[in-house]
């Protein structure tokens, strides 16, 4: 059986390809806009966690067969394989472990103005928690300049949560409005 | 490759409701998988070696929808892999696993939150073929199933009636089925009387939706008979596609050759050569009443062109001579999405615990399902005490 | 698990087939894995009557904008009365194709298999960044309005911080890549560029500029699969596979130390364990780890234990991984220089082993005798690791 080289010179590999005016201006080409519409239930452990949000807590929930602590909280442990055990309240302070700056958007436009963007790792008893997985949350940073993200500033800093106004919050992740540092 | 059996060792389940508005999906998989492993008291974190969900990005409304299934099912840092199928396949793929030898406890989930799903007839839409079947604008994209039932009636002369016994039987059979949400006295006059929604299917022909997590343990013999005294040996299996959604020009009308495929399958590896005669009943798709008729017929358990008369004679009723779908089917306890097959394997797996005792029981069951409009995909697993 | 010591059905891939990589292709989902598969097959000289069972691999249903993708590509991957399943693991999906082919023949439950995947990202507009707004949690995430990028960048920027590496040393991977594609004739991202180019392209999410991403690519490509005795059959030079792994991590990828990808780790360690390797950082010659960003190619070999931790970009920049080192990485030219078509570029990388082991490669052919090699991919929320190890 003869070897079948595969590299450039050898294989002409199938397919059309076509310039972004060429495929648009292709005959029959078929426009469809889904509608895809959902009303997803946030269950027990999600709808607690957003309640606590609109009053100005982060609520988690802790595992007493290993002590890990779940933030945003489940109810169950998912390294234990079993319900998590209590609810606990978080001040919302902690430390950042990483941050980025966005120049765009979710459909990839570029933004006016750029966004920090960062992982907070919350402290459990004002401390920081070790290990490989720990409670923390997603979100945008207030107060940090595009420069403290680029030579490595932020990472490590302390923040706390800035919330909306009590009366502007709705129980949603955005009642958080972003993290910001803590001075000093 | 192993010649170890391959046995249902335990399942759980949460919900068989039209709506589940106290959990999420994930709590729903956690809840169902929990009692499946306490059941037989197995630890997920250390004695599953693998874990298989059948789930699709369209029903969950999230892109990637594998995202979420290790945590609720105890599969982090552990082999999980999601099957874009119905969960009879799910449990092809267990099944393939532990023949390999190399995996010994698999389990499987399947969820439904149809509930979840606002604009359900619009999702059916996407999954149409998106150059020559949507653009027609169907204002039901179930009406292939209409088309299918007038072929079938076309091929063998059943009526309108006949496919309206279907529904009778298997309403009724649901009466006795804690999780038939959807079972009803009904009669012939009550469908027969009633306009079709998609001609000539009534609406009580029509299996609606519902929500309902399910997760299964499977295992290599050995570890089967340490867990339970009863598994529930998987003797057989099958799974086929006739062709793809945006070949319907391909597809047979009014059959379901991929069963045929999957049964003949599945026949071969349980060795059964008369399937007319090997089983104590059958649970098999109906999530359209025309559906269970062309299915009996493609697993070869009717004769070509005989199920409707052997239907009208009494032969499927729970007392007859092959009780069809004695749990009350898909029409009674409703269309569970990806999850629809596991609901077969778990109402036949549970109808063969129960008759354990039973002396002139063969102790021995087929399940057929299909993934529904508009795939030519289906499965046939064959279980036995 | 049990312990694999005597594998009695050994697995084989017998041929590969793959299309051009490109930004939007005339061809169909359907007409694209076609092509794939007719690829694959004339390079094994089989014909689709002589395989048992079919394998498909997709991503997102949303960019093909087809709901049940895996039916809607059945027909076009040769599905047509035959036994089919899709799997499916977000980016990891590529490397799972062949994991699942494997477990349909090791099963005993079918003797060939054709294994396909596809990707057609160009319908979805105006950008196909738009798909990934849905892969977030619907209730903590989405509200947020993020973009995908977000998340590696992040990741990116915690494994900068870890483990002491720059932007320039990260940039060594894609000058690395898109020249090795080069030679390959299905690349969309071939180039000659230079550290500069990259830290001079557009930044999107600083640390991440244009040139350290991938494309958004159409493609397919398709993998045979055989038994044992059907293999020796149809080929003088079968590829076995000697090792399948995969795991999932945690979905809460904000909940978890993102400079080391122990998901990756764990998927290599069940991998290695099966084919009997102990250390694999001497034991493996080849290898195509996962590399949609540049800095993804250096996480990934130290998830699979081919450097100590912190230590990939060092040996990048001494030219380890390059065609001519002592461990090549990507000799394809990876995701960065073919191309991404999401599932397809996995199947690609597994692919470029195949070759690679077979000494096919021709001018991508790597300098060093090749015994062992391994392909990865990685995906959902940065938790999926799926891994192959492969042998001549």
């Amino acid at each position: 059986m003869a070897r079948r080289i595969y590299d450039k010179e050898h294989v002409k590999a199938p397919g059309t390809p076509l310039s972004s005016k060429e495929m648009y201006q292709l005959p029959g080409t078929i426009e469809y806009t889904p509608v895809a519409k959902y009303r997803f239930t946030t269950g027990q452990a999600l709808s607690k966690f957003l309640e606590e949000l609109k009053r100005g807590r982060i609520a988690g929930r802790k595992c007493n067969n290993c002590g890990r602590v779940y933030v945003p909280p489940r109810m169950y442990c998912e390294f234990c394989y079993k319900p998590t055990s209590e609810w606990i309240y978080l001040e919302g302070t902690g430390t950042v472990v990483t941050a980025v700056v966005s120049y765009i958007g979710t459909a990839r436009e570029r933004l006016e103005k750029p966004e920090i963007i960062g992982i907070v790792k919350l402290d459990i008893d004002n401390k920081e928690p070790q290990g490989y997985d720990f409670p923390g949350l997603f979100h945008r940073f207030c107060n940090v300049s595009e420069d403290d993200v680029k030579t490595g500033k932020i990472i490590g800093a302390r923040v706390r949560p800035r919330w909306k106004l009590e009366e502007e919050r709705k129980g949603d992740i955005t009642d958080i409005e972003c993290f910001e540092p803590i001075e000093g | 490759m192993t010649s170890s059996r391959v046995g249902i060792i335990s399942i759980g389940w949460y919900g068989f409701s039209p709506s589940t508005p106290e959990v999420s999906f994930r709590e729903m998989m956690f809840e169902s998988s929990n009692r499946a492993y306490s059941a037989v008291g197995i630890d997920p974190r250390k004695e599953v070696d693998a874990f298989v969900v059948c789930q699709e990005d369209y029903w969950e409304g999230i892109a990637i929808t594998n995202e979420f299934a290790p945590e609720p099912l105890g599969g982090v840092l552990r082999p999980t892999v999601t099957i874009a199928g119905d969960g009879l396949q799910c449990i092809v793929t267990a099944y393939q696993l532990i023949k390999t030898g190399y995996f010994d406890i698999v389990a499987v989930e399947a969820h439904s939150k149809a509930s979840n799903i606002a604009t359900l007839s619009k999702i059916y839409e996407i999954a149409l073929d998106p150059h020559y079947v949507r653009p027609l604008y169907a204002k039901n994209p179930l009406f292939l199933a209409g088309l299918e039932a007038r072929a079938y009636m076309e091929r063998t002369g059943a009526e309108k009636y006949h496919l309206a016994l279907v529904a009778v039987k298997n309403k009724n059979n649901g009466l006795n089925n804690p999780r038939a949400s959807y079972a009803t006295p009904l009669d012939l006059e009550d469908v027969v009387e009633s306009k079709p929604v998609i001609d000539p299917l009534t609406s009580y022909e029509i299996a609606p939706f519902v929500d309902v997590s399910i997760t299964f343990l499977l295992a290599g013999e050995e570890s089967a008979r340490k867990f339970t005294d009863t598994p529930i040996w998987i003797e057989g299996v099958g799974w086929s596609t006739e062709t793809g959604t945006g070949a319907i020009a391909w597809h047979e009308w009014g059959r379901m050759r991929f069963l045929r495929d999957a049964a003949n399958q599945a026949y071969r590896i349980a060795g059964i050569s008369n399937p007319a005669r090997s089983f104590d009943f059958a649970e098999v798709e109906d999530r359209f009443s025309y559906a269970e008729l062309v299915a009996l017929e493609e697993l070869k358990l009717a004769q070509e062109g005989t199920a409707h008369i052997l239907l009208e004679s009494g032969d499927f009723d729970i007392d007859g001579y092959l009780p069809v779908n004695p749990s009350g089917g898909s029409l009674s306890i409703g269309v569970a999405l990806e999850a629809t097959g596991l609901v077969r394997i778990l109402e036949a797996t549970l109808r063969l615990w129960s008759m354990e005792l039973v002396e002139e029981a063969e102790g021995r069951a087929v399940v057929a399902s299909w993934r529904g409009i508009p795939s030519f995909s289906g499965g046939v697993v064959v279980l036995s005490l | 698990m049990k312990p694999n010591i005597h594998v009695k059905d050994k697995v084989a891939i017998v041929g590969a087939g793959l299309t051009l990589f490109r930004r939007r292709m005339l061809e169909t989902s359907r007409e694209l894995a076609w092509e794939a598969a007719r690829e694959a097959l004339e390079s094994a000289n089989l014909e689709l009557k002589d395989i048992d069972c079919i394998v498909i691999g997709s991503a997102p249903d949303a960019f093909d904008g087809v709901h049940l993708k895996g039916e809607y590509l059945a027909d076009g991957s040769g599905a047509i009365s035959k036994p089919m399943v899709r799997v499916y693991v977000g980016g990891g999906t590529g490397v799972m194709v062949p994991i699942a082919a494997w477990w349909h023949v090791a099963s005993g439950l079918c003797r060939t298999v054709l294994a396909v995947a596809e990707e057609k990202m160009s319908p979805a507009h105006p950008h196909p960044q738009g798909v990934f707004a849905y892969i977030w949690d619907p209730v903590v995430e989405r509200p947020l309005g993020p973009n995908l990028l977000w998340i590696f960048a992040l990741e990116m920027r915690r494994y900068m911080h870890v483990c002491g590496a720059s932007k320039e040393d990260i940039a060594i991977v894609s000058v690395k890549n898109k020249a090795n594609a080069l030679n390959h004739p299905c690349a969309q991202a071939a180039a000659k560029i230079t550290v500069e180019d990259v830290l001079n392209s557009e930044v999107l999410v600083w640390p991440v500029h244009r040139l350290d991403v991938s494309p958004v690519s159409d493609g397919a490509a398709a993998l045979i699969l055989a038994r044992e005795d059907i293999a020796r059959k149809v080929t003088d030079t079968p590829i076995w596979v000697e090792g399948i792994g995969w795991t999932l991590d945690t979905t809460h990828w904000y909940n978890r130390e993102l400079a080391y990808p122990r998901y990756v780790e764990y998927a290599a360690r069940m991998a290695y364990k099966m084919a009997g390797i102990e250390r694999p950082w001497k034991e493996i010659d080849i290898a195509e780890p996962y590399d949609p960003f540049d800095y993804k190619e250096l996480h990934h070999i130290e998830g699979l234990m081919l450097a100590p931790r912190c230590q990939a970009w060092r040996l990048a920049r001494e030219g380890y991984f390059d065609r001519t080192g002592e461990l090549p990485t990507s000799p394809s030219g990876g995701l960065l220089g073919v191309g991404n078509p999401i599932a397809a570029a996995g199947v690609m990388k597994v692919a470029e082993i195949f070759w690679q082991l077979r000494y096919e490669a021709g001018e991508r052919q790597v300098k060093k005798p090749v015994h062992y090699g391994v392909a990865q991919a990685w995906g959902d929320l940065m938790q999926v690791g799926t891994v192959v190890v492969l042998s001549n």
